[in-house]
């Protein structure tokens, strides 16, 4: 079956243009591929905007920008990763191709509305982009859009609004298809006991993104409104009050963090098993706090205002919430080192990817307590503290974990592996140069340098040098690694059905998928991670 | 492989899809409830100006769309493909009655110079501002989803005639009239938060 010149989905058809054969395409293979080769590209976008911004921090004063472009580029850097990237990245790129696979289904349960969420994606995105260059130059409020600036300022907020509220409707669409294609589309014998723990975290993240993205809708809709048609809903000049606008606001990007995250620690849970070649320790914990991160991530928006002003009560219910989350979190962190425990442990890239992951994001995770503690916040809230403490979660953590899903998805997608020596030198090189980058950030925001800050003290400078040598570094480990894995799709040695001798079911079909993903339903026989029966249904 | 059409997952997922409706007018009913605990006697002043004639018969037309929408589907289920069209242009009919009352209303308030930026307006106190911010932003968005609603109905009417939906196929009517149900359920919300507040 697995022979090399089958070229599966990714077969073209002489029926039309190629490129209509892509983007009007309702495959979820292909939706997903244009979701990887879009999130790719502003990946890459945000990352430049990203060295920039260090650039400027290199030396006090002005170094490359002025103070209105450098608020224009840490707005930018942080809409386009958030919004265009880590939102939409690991469920719109590896979902989509992965959620029907793995279930044994032959595509998501509303092919054309998956289609459309993509095409809202990109409109959004557009509008994003024409924020830059249109009415009164990019916005500069950072990603928050907090009121009383975001509704006063002169630039151009209310298109980059606009693009917030269109890709948050195509993120509530991508939702609404992948609860459903769970519910309905399993295979026999794919009872929720067999879900790969990849497929419960997108359950879970599915749900978040319909319950929470509306409130953002409507909270953007109103600053909208507040700039063009001038209502004072969060104008304290006319009754209104800037503080609900942070609750708004909070109530769905607080959830978002999980949206990002989740699915990331379902990449991981798929991992780590394979390659300690164990099943997974404790199936039924990592599932349950999949969705227990999802419920209790949803009330602890709180902890964001700790210092805009709240209610005693308030601070110390939003505090302890925000450490209960820890507990479901700690609960999949264990679970992982107890699989490692006694394994086979080979470490190929996608592993050390992988295990990155929970390094980094451990790191993250208990910086964050210190950020939840409300006596600890009022020292470091608004510092580069915050700015590498939410680094090492999104892109130790989620980041990672693409890279992860990278390595080890692609093989499958395109059935070609790329160089595992390029590869683990990327890793390498990543690795140091995100920690030179993001661990003296934490440090100097200690020392009480404060973020979104065009200048600093002169004595902030030592580790700011640093960090901005580690974005040099970092840029260089994923020029390498992206290099790599576009050689290796293009010209990599063949990759065979199962490279890695997984047992879930994306494994049973041939790389690259067919169109039809498989011939007729499987019939589930084992769990997803009982490696013995890798290779069969 | 072939799918079969999936009514039961096409109503999973309109429902789904119905949720994050309701989490959009939840943001406002939030701001509502924080902002009637802060100024309720200027809540309660502004819900005296709007019209409750003309707030009332605006709820008994909807719930009364809704009864329509719901006997359009069950006469398509029988088999009665022309009672259904006859009653799916009544509850269209509905809708837009609806959206001209509440023009009606609209324009009565723009008159005494009570819209956004409009001086009446701003010579008000902070708490009847906010009101009437509140009010033109709900029923505003309310608004559109009947105008959504309406085009959805006059839609699967047209998909009626074409036969694409049946007795047999009638997914995208029963999603219709969940949508048409879900501007009703709204309303019945708004009416008494707005125009019955003491």
């Amino acid at each position: 079956m697995a022979k090399q010149n089958n070229r599966g989905f990714l077969q073209a058809s002489d029926r039309q243009p190629l490129l209509f054969d892509w983007i009007f395409s309702v495959d979820h293979k292909r939706i997903g591929l244009l979701y990887l080769y879009s999130v790719g590209s502003f990946f890459l976008a945000g990352v430049l905007l990203g060295l920039l911004i260090r650039l400027e921090l290199i030396a006090p004063g002005p170094t490359i920008a002025t103070a209105q472009t450098y608020n224009a580029l840490f707005t930018l850097h942080g809409v386009v990763m958030i919004f265009l990237f880590i939102i939409p990245g690991i469920p719109g790129a590896f979902g989509n191709i992965m959620l029907p696979l793995q279930i044994g289904a032959q595509d998501v349960a509303f092919p054309r509305l998956n289609l459309l969420s993509w095409w809202l994606y990109i409109l959004g995105a557009f509008m994003a982009l024409t924020s830059l260059f249109s009415g009164g130059g990019p916005p500069d409020t950072g990603w928050t859009f907090y009121v009383p600036f975001s509704s006063e300022t002169p630039t151009n907020v209310s298109l980059a609004l606009l693009a917030v509220f269109v890709i948050g409707f195509s993120s509530i669409l991508t939702g609404v298809n992948f609860v459903t294609t769970i519910h309905r589309l399993r295979a026999p014998g794919m009872h929720w006991g067999r879900l790969p723990l990849f497929i419960w975290s997108l359950y879970a993240t599915a749900w978040v993104q319909i319950l929470a993205t509306p409130v953002l809708g409507i909270t953007v809709v109103l600053v909208m409104v507040e700039r063009l048609i001038g209502f004072g809903l969060f104008d304290p000049a006319r009754g209104g009050d800037p503080i609900l606008y942070q609750h708004l606001f909070w109530i769905y990007s607080h959830p978002a963090v999980y949206i990002m995250v989740l699915p990331a620690m379902g990449v991981v849970s798929e991992i780590i098993p394979v390659f300690s070649r164990k099943p997974t320790f404790g199936y039924k914990a990592i599932a349950a706090s999949s969705v227990a991160i999802a419920a209790a991530g949803s009330l602890v928006w709180g902890h964001h205002m700790f210092v805009s002003g709240m209610s005693d009560t308030a601070i110390l219910v939003f505090s302890l919430l925000t450490f209960l989350v820890a507990i479901p979190s700690a609960v999949k962190v264990f679970n992982w080192v107890a699989t490692l425990y006694r394994g086979s442990i080979s470490l190929d890239p996608p592993m050390l990817f992988a295990l990155t992951f929970v390094f980094l994001f451990s790191i993250g995770g208990l910086t964050g307590l210190i950020l939840g503690s409300a006596s600890t916040n009022m020292h470091v809230h608004d510092t580069h503290f915050v700015v590498g403490h939410f680094h090492y979660v999104m892109f130790g953590g989620t980041g990672f974990a693409f890279f992860a899903a990278l390595h080890y998805w692609l093989p499958k997608v395109f059935g070609r592996l790329y160089n595992m020596k390029v590869a683990t030198t990327a890793w390498a090189i990543i690795f140091v140069g995100f920690n030179l980058l993001y661990f003296p950030m934490m440090l100097v925001g200690l020392h009480g340098m404060p973020r979104r800050y065009y200048d600093y003290l002169p004595q902030f400078q030592n580790l700011n040098v640093i960090s901005t040598v580690g974005s040099w570094v970092l840029a260089t480990g994923l020029l390498l690694m992206f290099v790599n894995l576009y050689r290796g799709m293009r010209v990599g040695a063949a990759a065979g059905s199962n490279p890695w001798q997984a047992a879930t079911l994306e494994w049973i079909v041939t790389s690259p998928p067919p169109t039809d993903n498989f011939t007729h339903p499987p019939q589930v026989t084992h769990e997803p991670y009982d490696l013995e029966q890798a290779g069969k249904p | 492989m072939t799918t079969q059409p999936d009514a039961l997952g096409a109503r999973i997922g309109m429902w789904l899809f119905l949720f994050s409706e309701l989490l959009l007018f939840g943001g406002l009913f939030l701001l509502y409830a924080v902002y009637l605990s802060r100024y309720p006697a200027d809540f309660a002043a502004g819900g005296q100006q709007l019209d409750t004639l003309l707030g009332t018969g605006n709820t008994l037309l909807l719930i009364t769309s809704s009864l329509t929408v719901a006997l359009a589907l069950s006469a398509l289920q029988q088999g009665r493909r022309q009672l259904c069209q006859i009653l799916l242009c009544t509850t269209v009919f509905a809708a837009l009655l609806f959206l001209t009352i509440k023009g009606i209303e609209w324009q009565a308030k723009f008159s005494h110079g009570i819209f956004p930026g409009g001086s009446e307006l701003e010579a008000l106190p902070a708490g009847q501002q906010i009101f009437f911010s509140l009010y033109f932003v709900t029923t505003g968005l309310h608004g559109l989803h009947v105008l959504v609603g309406a085009a959805l109905l006059l839609w699967t009417f047209g998909l009626t005639c074409r036969e694409q939906v049946t007795t047999q196929n009638s997914a995208m009517l029963e999603n219709s009239a969940l949508y048409w149900h879900l501007v009703d359920l709204i309303w019945i919300f708004i009416f008494p938060l707005y125009y019955l507040l003491l």
